[in-house]
């Protein structure tokens, strides 16, 4: 009979292991999926992590892909794995994505037809206050009232939804769009774009961002007093407590961070690859984080290979869906199993299996 | 506008159509959660037993088989949550969260080649005499099964929770898993029962959604209503009569706005549209922010259970 036994200390060793063993064993059953839909197994997964980035005829169009999809993931992921760290459960970053789009959008409309090279700068720090402030929500009414963050972030995401359908449809409108929902094209406008700063690349300012915040993190986490309190309110809040953690001011800033990044990522998202507000903006990044920020081990290094990956994902089941007519729910699919398999390798990480003989109970 | 189009008994009839998945699946959840589980994948067990159900009835032209077959669906996907739980000992929150992306991304699978489709109709079960009640009648007992089903299930609910031995061995598995594991009671066991419940009830409700109330199959068909389902737990404290209450109350809200959009109300339709979800907030701010709200939780909610 097996048994678990707790370990003293998730043992690093598996820490690192298991999320490679995840994407093995989850490739194993994306494939048997993938057979069963009568697709060749090998083809298709061939297609979604080989071809995107080594086949001479698609590698062009597809590598700078994986910049452009890999930067909001990771910018997003970095924020929700400062809350899961402390354990507090943001689940709303789609909507302070949407939210951080739309405000940043909205004043450099306003500001048209100005030209001046500040604009794209204040667009930034007005995305990143719009998913501040719609993080702040569920932060305020959980320090004030102690309301489930879980819960409340979540509803917010329908509600950002509805609120950027009706600026699509309405205040953020091109007036020379011949009345098609959507916003002017913000990527067309000289001082409002986020262009691709190194041609062939992809990586364009969120990019940038995304590698600044994995840095910032980094240093955060190792050198400084309040990542420190991030991690002992994770693993021993009442030990937080006792120690002088200010516990309230912790939600603050771990949703606030969150809500400012994904907020950003939107912001980058809007000015640059979706180039408008449009009503299907939100593009499901906020909950693809999730499973980047789990993949990585909520550690920053962790979460950029992780989101490079995932990344990679999208775009190779793009050419999947192009090439061999399969479904693009199929990588939803997939990337849900992945977390899955994630999780349960996490026992090997927290317990020792011994082999024991059966005792008499 | 015109409010005169509003008809009241239709209104209130519709009402107890609206809520009835939400009842449904906040039932099974409170089930689960007063075994001590916190299963976030309520979205994901409804979004597949809808499509589950819309399947099944599709191909057998059965109502009744499509919703054996989405309760079927739903305790199948949450097993997946409990073994993930109770086996290999997962963090319920990101289990439940990996559930609901797993289950919405397998149902947009399964139905792809089922959209605009129209599924058997639901044969209504008129109730006689009782519904010859003037105004009480046609809102009452003019349904489906289902909806009598799901009021049913409430008081079921209730009196297995009160009175009988297992609820009672349930509970106390919510609240000390190591004092019911020392009395010898199978604590996984029971949570696995209570969890394959919370699946079964949600996978009802989300059938609901695709074979009565919408009724059609498209992607994101359940669109927050397991999220709602969640919240209501909170909001009836964990008793079953209060989630009747809660899952009526948002299945009103729903209603209402719904007419008020057709009505050519002068609110914004999304205003109108988000409105469900602003109450949810509302409601959970105001239920949190009462002192004993929360006291009420199953002490062991969320906490996982290991014997060394």
């Amino acid at each position: 009979m097996i048994k678990f036994i707790k370990r003293p200390q998730p043992s690093k060793f598996w820490t690192l292991a298991t999320p490679l063993l995840a994407v093995i064993l989850t490739m194993i059953l994306g494939g048997l999926l993938f057979a069963a839909m009568g697709k060749d197994p090998f083809e298709a997964i061939r297609t979604i992590f080989w071809d995107p980035l080594f086949n001479p005829q698609f590698a062009g169009y597809s590598r700078p892909q994986l910049l452009v999809k890999a930067g909001p993931l990771i910018l997003i992921a970095i924020g929700l794995s400062l809350g899961f760290k402390a354990g507090i459960w943001n689940i709303g970053a789609e909507g302070q994505y949407i939210m951080g789009a739309l405000t940043g959008a909205a004043v450099g409309l306003a500001l048209y037809p100005l030209e001046a090279w500040w604009i794209f700068p204040l667009m930034i720090i007005a995305g990143a206050i719009g998913g501040f402030v719609w993080a702040m929500i569920p932060a305020i009414l959980k320090t004030r009232f102690n309301t489930n963050e879980i819960l409340v972030s979540l509803m917010l995401v329908y509600v950002a939804e509805q609120i950027l359908a009706s600026a699509a449809l309405g205040a953020l409108r091109n007036p020379e769009g011949n009345g098609f929902p959507g916003s002017r094209n913000l990527s067309q406008i000289e001082w409002m774009s986020n262009p691709e700063l190194i041609s062939g690349t992809g990586a364009h300012w969120g990019v940038i961002a995304a590698l600044g915040a994995v840095v910032a993190t980094y240093v955060l986490l190792n050198k400084h007093m309040l990542g420190f309190q991030i991690r002992l309110t994770g693993e021993s809040p009442r030990a937080a407590r006792f120690a002088g953690v200010k516990d309230k001011l912790l939600v603050m800033f771990c949703l606030g961070a969150a809500g400012a990044l994904a907020g950003l990522a939107g912001l980058f998202e809007v000015t640059g690859p979706a180039g408008q507000i449009s009503i299907d903006f939100g593009s499901g990044y906020g909950f693809t984080a999730i499973i980047v920020a789990f993949l990585g081990r909520l550690h920053p290094v962790g979460i950029l290979l992780a989101g490079l990956l995932l990344a990679l994902t999208f775009i190779g089941g793009e050419l999947a869906q192009f090439m061999l007519g399969l479904p693009s729910s199929a990588i939803q699919v997939f990337q849900g199993m992945l977390l899955m398999t994630l999780l349960a390798m996490d026992i090997v990480v927290n317990y020792r299996l011994t082999l024991v003989k059966k005792e008499v109970a | 506008m015109d409010f005169g189009s509003i008809n009241p008994v239709i209104l209130l009839a519709s009402l107890m159509v609206a809520s009835t998945p939400i009842l449904l699946a906040a039932l099974g959840e409170m089930v689960t959660e007063k075994s001590g589980v916190l299963n976030l994948g309520v979205e994901g067990m409804m979004i597949f037993g809808a499509v589950c159900g819309f399947i099944a009835a599709v191909e057998s032209q059965s109502p009744a088989i499509g919703f054996l077959v989405a309760a079927i669906g739903g305790a199948a996907l949450s097993m997946l949550f409990g073994v993930l739980t109770q086996i290999f000992l997962t963090t319920q929150v990101p289990a439940g969260l990996a559930l609901t992306l797993f289950g919405t991304g397998l149902a947009s699978l399964l139905g792809q080649n089922y959209q605009g489709i129209s599924p058997p109709r639901m044969p209504e079960m008129h109730i006689p005499l009782l519904k010859d009640i003037p105004f009480l009648g046609p809102i009452l007992f003019e349904h489906d099964a289902i909806v009598y089903l799901s009021i049913l299930a409430v008081f079921a609910v209730w009196a297995f929770l009160k009175f009988t031995r297992a609820g009672l061995v349930l509970r106390a598995v919510g609240e000390n898993h190591a004092a019911a594991h020392a009395l010898g009671y199978k604590v996984k066991l029971v949570r696995f029962a209570a969890i394959g419940f919370g699946g079964a009830m949600a996978g009802l409700g989300g059938a609901y959604i695709s074979l009565v109330r919408v009724p059609q199959w498209t992607d994101g068909i359940t669109a927050g209503i397991g999220w709602i389902a969640l919240a209501i737990v909170v909001f009836a404290s964990w008793k079953a009569g209060r989630i009747l209450i809660g899952a009526y109350l948002f299945g009103g809200i729903t209603v209402l706005q719904l007419n008020l959009q057709a009505a050519g109300a002068k609110v914004p339709v999304e205003l109108l549209s988000m409105s469900p979800f602003l109450a949810t907030i509302l409601v959970l701010v105001v239920i949190s922010a009462r002192r004993h709200g929360a006291s009420n939780a199953p002490a062991m909610l969320g906490r996982i259970f290991h014997t060394s």
